[in-house]
């Protein structure tokens, strides 16, 4: 069953077109890779996705429910959480209040959300020790390495229990000690239920992680499969290599 | 863990020496009208405490969220010309009824604000910045146009207690101006520690970030932006019947917007005793400099000189700097010679 449903989805910026009537769905509790060559569309898709900017036409369903044109803070409740290219966390919050933002309730119903702050907070600590950054909860986010950035975005995305994570690069600028951790967690997170969408260029990290794989170009779905299928693909050779 | 210089130890000793400099603030001034009633000093006091107020509710929006309003001066002059009004039209006998108007100027401040909010938070950054600056100055030309309503340039006078005579006529107007800066510091204590705060702050550091984790920015800045306006309103409303007289230009003053501002900034942006800390300083300051130099206007020039020197030398404010210099020096202690 699919978890999350494109279909005919189109954005355009001026002249050019970024996303053109593309179609792809992901499977609930997959890891699913979105790979492309710049500039195939890959981040509009997510910003679409996630709300952040609205679609010229065509359909998001998440759980069959239509969330074309929902803001991202309503999209964050219902259940999508995200994370951008670029590690970005709030820099001048400490790592455990970094932990501490993401709202589960929308609208003013967050306003008055008082949370039980101290359930959150022993699941905060919980979930920086799971991504072994537990040292550093008091430090604040302007003060962290960029790997550390990284593991504390996923570890804040998944506070409100998302059921589905869209990872923009998690593999980028990362070293290969961090990424085979950053692998790991992933695929325990997904053991435990999280579907994932990833945007990714590293092949390899591609390749060894999902278990399936949509390809982009010129804003399309041009296709779809097992890993070892796509790699295969001539139309994929094609887009990547060009003729 | 718990010996002399273990963490716990200092935390406890720092939390104590917060709590005692706390109480004596408080002692103090509660204790103000009584150690020295007379009305120059109770005056500088009534100004010195309002702006703690106007600081720390300004702080609320401007310190948590990142947004800087420069037009919070329009919100003062509206609830000082909401509470004239409506102490003239019903006709209220003066004396201590009329402060129950306070709340419903403050009321009338918010509806007021809801509108604005809404329409100026649509922008972010410098562009927030000049929505508020021409919103402040739509309200100071309606006040000096609408001469009917307002009074326009001739003023608004109101019906003042005379039987307030003497050292005493300050005192009501000290004890209302302090309630409502300590209910701008535990409203400002409270929205700090609380998800709502946090969610604030997570706005000033990143908007787009904090959309993605679910925040509803718009609904928390708004309601940031309504909380702060409705206590500089309020604020506006006793400062009204203190000066028994209100004119445009002295009550939608660019100048008492810019003041709680720097006040904030001098003090720390975003803390909670910051705001606190900029107020006791740079208004008996300025009053001084106004007692002293008369109608001249020199304590501008002092107010940019502070400006140049908080923006030169303590970007983040006196509370961040001075902490950091204190965490320093701890720390280098601890590593000894």
């Amino acid at each position: 069953m699919s978890l999350l449903e494109v279909k005919d989805l189109s954005k355009r910026f001026g002249g050019v077109v970024a996303v053109d009537s593309c179609s792809l769905s992901v499977p609930a509790g997959s890891i699913t890779g979105l790979i492309g060559p710049n500039g195939s569309g890959k981040t509009t898709v997510f910003n679409l996705v996630t709300g952040f900017i609205a679609p010229d036409g065509g359909e998001v369903r998440f759980k069959a429910r239509s969330i074309a044109g929902l803001g991202p803070d309503r999209i964050y409740t219902l259940g999508i959480g995200r994370t951008f290219q670029l590690a970005r966390i709030f820099p001048r919050l400490t790592a455990l209040e970094n932990m501490l933002v993401p709202v589960r309730r929308a609208g003013l119903r967050a306003l008055l959300s008082r949370g039980q702050w101290g359930h959150e907070k022993e699941r905060a600590m919980e979930m920086l020790a799971f991504m072994d950054i537990s040292q550093v909860a008091g430090t604040i986010g302007g003060a962290l390495s960029y790997g550390q950035r990284k593991l504390l975005e996923l570890a804040a995305v998944m506070m409100a229990g998302p059921e589905l994570v869209l990872l923009d690069e998690p593999a980028g600028g990362v070293n290969p000690a961090l990424l085979e951790r950053i692998a790991e967690r992933l695929r325990q997170l997904n053991a435990q239920g999280t579907t994932f969408l990833l945007v990714e260029h590293n092949m390899g990290f591609v390749m060894n992680l999902c278990h399936e794989v949509i390809v982009l170009d010129q804003g399309r779905a041009i296709a779809k499969g097992k890993p070892k299928e796509v790699r295969e693909n001539p139309a994929v050779l094609d887009a990547y290599l060009g003729t | 863990m718990t010996g002399p210089g273990s963490l716990v130890t200092r935390i406890n000793r720092t939390a104590a020496f917060k709590a005692l400099g706390l109480a004596v603030l408080a002692v103090v001034a509660l204790l103000l009208p009584a150690i020295a009633p007379d009305p120059a000093t109770t005056d500088k006091a009534v100004f010195t405490v309002m702006f703690v107020g106007l600081a720390t509710a300004w702080n609320i929006m401007g310190g948590y969220t990142g947004y800087i309003s420069l037009g919070h001066a329009a919100f003062f002059g509206f609830g000082a010309y909401a509470f004239g009004l409506l102490l003239v039209h019903l006709n209220i006998t003066p004396g201590y009824a009329p402060f129950l108007l306070v709340p419903v100027a403050g009321l009338l401040t918010a509806s007021l604000a809801v509108g604005i909010g809404w329409v100026a938070l649509r922008t972010r950054a410098a562009t927030f910045v000049i929505v508020t600056i021409a919103f402040m100055f739509i309200v100071q030309l309606l006040a000096e146009n609408l001469v009917k309503v307002t009074g326009g340039g001739a003023g608004l006078g109101l019906p003042y207690p005379r039987e307030w005579g003497g050292d005493f006529f300050n005192t009501p107007f000290y004890y209302a101006m302090l309630a409502l800066a300590i209910i701008a510091l535990v409203l400002s204590w409270w929205i700090r520690r609380s998800k709502f705060g946090l969610g604030l702050l997570a706005i000033r550091d990143d908007e787009d970030k904090a959309l993605a984790v679910g925040v509803p920015t718009r609904t928390f800045k708004l309601t940031a932006f309504v909380i702060s306006a409705a206590l500089v309103g309020m604020i506006g409303s006793v400062f009204a019947y203190y000066m028994t007289y209100i004119y445009p230009q002295f009550v939608v003053d660019p100048l008492i917007g810019i003041s709680m501002v720097l006040m904030a900034f001098l003090g720390g942006l975003g803390t909670l005793s910051g705001p606190v800390i900029g107020a006791l300083l740079l208004e008996p300051a300025q009053l001084e400099f106004a007692y002293r130099f008369g109608a001249s206007r020199l304590y501008l020039l002092f107010y940019a000189a502070v400006f140049l020197i908080v923006i030169l030398l303590l970007p983040r404010g006196i509370v961040p700097s001075v902490t950091d210099l204190f965490r320093g020096w701890r720390r280098r202690r601890q590593m000894g010679p």
